[in-house]
């Protein structure tokens, strides 16, 4: 470089911090991102700082809630712990959060140890402080399960839609419970599950094939796609093969994750173990762009600087 | 956070920071009271989309089901079997009091007595709910010496289902009583000092389920003939049945390692009971109770002058810590021995005697020496531990 004196390096390095931020922030121009940390804890982590960043940065009220779509499983088992952890240092509050979860099983008493309404609330919902009125979750016990359906597509509506929806994917490249075959615009309905989600379940019943539910409710991908964000939550070595299909090949509807590719705002957070089937070559360019990354989780806000 | 219900408007309770004796555990988990009754909180959330209207901070104390004390005879100076004429006014006094020691329900007991005795004490003795004002009474118990079978028709009717049967101890003691002890059986919960293993095994088959003060006024175990005792391992048991036995854990009546083989033989059966006598509660030095006059040293109470013991003084909470560090058993088997276990024998397991969702909250609040720091009635805090 043929700069004269540390006046022009200042300048420069002026320039290109401006021209970082706009770039971490550019809603416009889409972004995705795949934010790879070492193991299950740190990806945790990470999400949990991401959300409760976006949550405060929204400064939501009673008069403008932050609409967050969730979802259940071990994947997120983690970054709902963070996110507990930092409701009771207090420094974050789910008082103006409405949430609307991915999926339910049908048929399954609602108070049984599997079912996701328990999952929410032993995981995440007695936890913290959020209104039992702003957790909605399908009722897979409902007379009606087209209306049921209907009715949390209208209420996902009356909320404004979902700001940032956080989703896992299953080993055959599913969000929520859209299998293998769904239509990339579905939109939430009842669903038939695959063989390989009911084989994969099975070890929450017993390892009693029977005692599956065989069907479930849940929002569709095109449901998914209308959120103003998405955060996947890949982690572990049986979900590589999934994400590899899901972000290096095409959009497929056999890996209904793929889907996402043509949404204008994604965040795929992974561990190590997530991207083995992944192209060195990814890996190491999204590997390299993880200081532009953490800036959206460094600093960390808190509701306590308020 | 106002509640918001759809199904009552009662004012909804949580109790926070506590660890809850749950499952046979104690566990990290809020508990919930509405309308004196343990609530679901998950039911609460989803069908009534309900909140707490108060919070009470336990700073990081153990919630254990109230204790029950199905043996007790008196206390602070009363004798339930004085036949006098205000005995409610004796029971509620008692009743305040062992508050304090975490008991929430409990059965005055009356010893042996002559008939008239009975007639005048029992009709005065009331089941009621507990309070603020006191304890709850869930029944009297009473030792009798089984009338001859010509007299059990005219027999001091039954107030409650509550009754021991306290028989001579000897070997014969019993012929010709079988139809009177399956009389009383029938009406009651009874308990015997029968002379040998396969009397008391009819006994249990005819429905006794409970040995008073295990040890105490029984013939010893005998390896050719274990009497009672030898109940805790029966096989002759009928499916489905326990049989309990009540064991004074004052560390005086029962040696430490009889105390230990009776839990390791029959855990589950195991019921504390205080058996305390009027001397209970009050403090050190003589005291006249009715025609005796009592010298309390310590943990012991002594016919004046002698060395001879007038009977337990211990309290509740007391025979609890010193069953616990005796036994060597788990905090979780020292809170149920003084609360599942007399819930059960007294056939009250459904809302008694545990924490489960649609039981009373009786509740006692403990800190890890399992010393009593407030107790509750129906989720109304009726004592607290001063400064």
């Amino acid at each position: 470089m043929t700069g004269s004196g540390s006046c022009d390096k200042t300048d420069v390095s002026q320039h290109l911090t401006a021209q970082l931020k706009n770039r971490v922030f550019s809603e416009r121009a889409g972004t995705m991102r795949l934010v790879i940390l070492d193991d299950y804890d740190l990806a945790s982590e990470w999400a949990a700082k991401y959300i409760r960043n976006r949550i405060i940065q929204f400064k939501p009220s009673a008069d403008r809630y932050f609409s967050l779509g969730l979802p259940t499983g071990s994947t997120p088992y983690g970054c709902y712990q963070k996110l507990i952890e930092y409701y009771r240092n207090g420094d974050i509050s789910f008082k103006y959060v409405k949430t609307f979860n991915m999926d339910e099983y049908v048929g399954l008493p609602r108070a049984h140890p599997e079912s996701y309404h328990s999952y929410m609330w032993n995981n995440f919902f007695k936890h913290i402080d959020i209104k039992p009125a702003n957790a909605h979750i399908l009722d897979g016990n409902a007379e009606d399960l087209e209306a049921e359906c209907q009715a949390f597509e209208q209420k996902i509506a009356e909320a404004g839609g979902i700001e940032l929806f956080v989703g896992g994917i299953g080993p055959d490249g599913h969000i929520a419970f859209n299998e293998p075959g769904s239509s990339l615009v579905s939109r939430t309905r009842v669903k038939t599950l695959a063989k390989d989600t009911i084989v994969a379940n099975a070890r929450f019943f017993g390892n009693d094939l029977s005692k599956v539910p065989t069907m479930a409710l849940t929002v569709g991908v095109g449901t998914v796609m209308d959120a103003k964000e998405v955060m996947i939550l890949i982690t572990g070595a049986h979900k590589a093969f999934a994400l590899y299909k899901a972000i290096e090949e095409g959009v497929n509807h056999m890996w209904t994750v793929s889907a996402f590719q043509q949404h204008p705002r994604t965040i795929f957070v992974c561990d190590e173990d997530a991207t083995l089937e992944l192209r060195v070559k990814t890996v190491k360019y999204f590997k390299g762009l993880m200081h532009v990354h953490n800036k959206l989780v460094d600093p960390v806000l808190s509701i306590k600087d308020q | 956070m106002p509640s918001n219900r759809s199904v009552s408007d009662a004012p909804i309770t949580q109790f926070i920071n506590c660890r809850i004796l749950r499952d046979h555990r104690l566990q990290r988990e809020d508990l919930w009271v509405r309308e004196g009754r343990i609530l679901d909180p998950e039911k609460l959330f989803f069908d009534e989309q309900g909140y707490a209207d108060k919070r009470v901070d336990c700073e990081g104390s153990i919630i254990a089901p109230g204790f029950i004390d199905v043996q007790i005879n008196g206390g602070f100076g009363i004798d339930f079997s004085q036949a006098s004429d205000d005995v409610s006014a004796g029971v509620s006094f008692v009743a305040k009091k062992i508050l304090e020691h975490g008991v929430t329900s409990f059965c005055p007991t009356l010893v042996t007595s002559p008939p008239a005795v009975y007639h005048k004490v029992l009709p005065q003795v009331k089941v009621h709910g507990g309070g603020p004002h006191g304890a709850g009474v869930l029944g009297e118990n009473r030792c009798v010496r089984p009338p001859p079978e010509d007299e059990l028709q005219s027999f001091p009717e039954l107030v409650l289902t509550r009754s021991s049967i306290c028989g001579p101890f000897g070997a014969g003691g019993w012929s010709g009583s079988q139809s009177v002890v399956r009389e009383l059986c029938q009406r009651s919960i009874t308990c015997h000092s029968v002379a040998n293993l396969s009397q008391a095994e009819d006994a249990v088959q005819t429905g006794a389920s409970f040995i008073t003060h295990l040890f105490n006024a029984m013939l010893p175990f005998h390896h050719r003939d274990p009497g009672i005792v030898g109940l805790l391992t029966s096989d002759q048991v009928p499916a489905g049945r326990t049989v309990y036995y009540g064991m004074i854990a004052d560390g005086i009546h029962t040696n430490p390692a009889a105390l230990r083989i009776a839990h390791r033989a029959h855990p589950s059966g195991l019921v504390l009971v205080t058996d305390a006598i009027a001397a209970m509660g009050l403090p050190p030095g003589r005291h006249t109770l009715g025609q005796q006059v009592i010298e309390i040293q310590g943990l012991h109470a002594y016919v004046a002058g002698t060395k001879t013991l007038s009977g337990s003084i211990a309290t509740m909470d007391m025979c609890v810590r010193h069953f616990k560090q005796a036994s060597g058993c788990s905090v979780e088997e020292a809170l149920e021995a003084a609360s599942l276990h007399p819930a059960q024998l007294l056939g009250l397991g459904h809302r008694k005697g545990n924490l489960d969702y649609g039981s009373d909250a009786d509740l006692v609040l403990l800190d890890d020496a399992l010393d009593v720091k407030a107790t509750y009635i129906s989720g109304e805090e009726v004592w607290r531990k001063g400064p």
